[in-house]
């Protein structure tokens, strides 16, 4: 598999939002405001790229040469949370801007399922170092991508008059399912 | 403790049924539910994490200190994930590779942390339970049911019999992915209007 078949690949075909349904949770939660939409995927690029190599390094590292592969679960998510922490902690020293940007997105992470999603797809795929940082990046380019332009729409929406039983979540999922069709679209690209 | 028992547990059939109401844990909702089979073995499998994590953290809900909290409660999700993992992978082979990387992720399933959170840390161990229990059985219901339309409608069939006879063209964007939001929000919309009246 070439590099630019992963770029592709993780930021259209397998779109972790639309494709492979990880993070609906944030997505569907914080794409109301393209502020907070903004925010969210600034910080999940952020946190997936830095956890998706840890992870990486950790399993070669420790799990795999002292038989622990089935600890895998529980290994993951302490380095996700962790890191999340100090990702909290090193900006409110260094970069208090990016700090306030973030803001509450930043702790909500630890619970995002594309992180530790995307994580665990790199370790089944047994992608290479270099690999894993190529799709890594891939993917949080994707979900922002996804999670702006659906911003984005769901903002004139409010504009619109939607049927009362079809307001709110429920138009949001069938416009996300719209969405999904387009990025759906460029299956033939590779 | 006003509500009893059949209360906390029917609440989470109809009341607080989870991927409708609350919009949480949308992720398998969405992934697994191609057929009908897959949404029963992913909503049983969540339904024993949850059982067993608000079994274990209302039993040590006095001790768990409520700065670090959260962190425990990841934890202790995080075991009984790794729990219903190696049990799958015994024996429940072919299930576990269809599910994939979905079982792992029911550590980070909003549902099960939230149950954690509102109702397992404050109440009693029997209460908890049957939460747990109701909740995991409204989820696998959501799931079974829209694992059954996109099943029949994507494919024609009903665990592997066909439903429609011969003529029919099977709707295939049902079984893909973006058919799993369009019949999501679709279903979202019957049960509002249904529950307005």
């Amino acid at each position: 598999m070439g590099y630019m078949e992963i770029i592709i690949g993780g930021i259209f075909v397998n779109n972790i939002l639309l494709a492979q349904f990880l993070g609906n949770c944030p997505f569907l939660g914080t794409s109301k405001k393209m502020e907070t939409a903004v925010g969210m995927a600034m910080a999940v690029v952020f946190v997936l790229v830095l956890a998706g190599v840890i992870t990486w390094l950790i399993y070669a590292v420790f799990l795999v040469p002292y038989n622990l592969v089935y600890m895998r679960t529980i290994a993951f998510i302490l380095v996700i949370a962790a890191l999340v922490q100090f990702v909290e902690m090193f900006l409110k020293k260094s970069i208090p801007a990016l700090y306030a940007g973030l803001g509450i997105f930043l702790p909500l992470i630890t619970t995002n399922c594309a992180v530790l999603g995307a994580c665990i797809l790199n370790i089944d795929k047994e992608l290479s170092f270099m690999k894993t940082l190529v799709q890594s990046i891939a993917y949080a380019v994707g979900f922002g991508l996804a999670l702006i332009l659906f911003a984005g729409v769901r903002e004139r929406i409010i504009l619109a008059r939607v049927p009362k039983p079809l307001q709110d979540t429920s138009i949001g999922l069938v416009t996300a399912g719209i969405l999904s069709l387009t990025f759906y679209a460029f299956k033939g690209m590779i | 403790m006003a509500k009893t028992l059949t209360q906390e547990f029917t609440k989470g059939l109809w009341e607080e049924i989870a991927p409708f109401r609350l919009v949480l844990g949308l992720c398998p909702v969405l992934g697994v539910t191609t057929t009908m089979e897959n949404g029963i073995g992913m909503g049983l499998a969540t339904t024993f994490v949850l059982v067993c994590s608000n079994f274990l953290i209302a039993s040590l809900r006095n001790i768990i200190p409520s700065k670090v909290r959260i962190a425990c409660f990841i934890i202790i999700i995080a075991t009984f994930v790794v729990v219903t993992e190696l049990l799958m992978q015994a024996y429940a082979y072919p299930l576990f590779l269809k599910l994939g990387v979905f079982i792992p992720l029911i550590v980070v399933n909003c549902i099960v942390l939230g149950r954690a959170e509102a109702f397992a840390s404050k109440n009693n161990i029997i209460l908890s339970i049957a939460d747990g229990l109701g909740i995991g059985i409204g989820f696998t219901l959501s799931l079974a049911t829209l694992g059954a339309i996109r099943e029949i409608l994507g494919t024609g069939k009903f665990f592997g019999a066909a439903v429609f006879g011969p003529s029919y063209e099977p709707f295939t964007f049902m079984v893909q992915a973006p058919g799993a939001f369009v019949c999501l929000g679709l279903m979202l919309c019957i049960m509002n209007l249904v529950g307005s009246k």
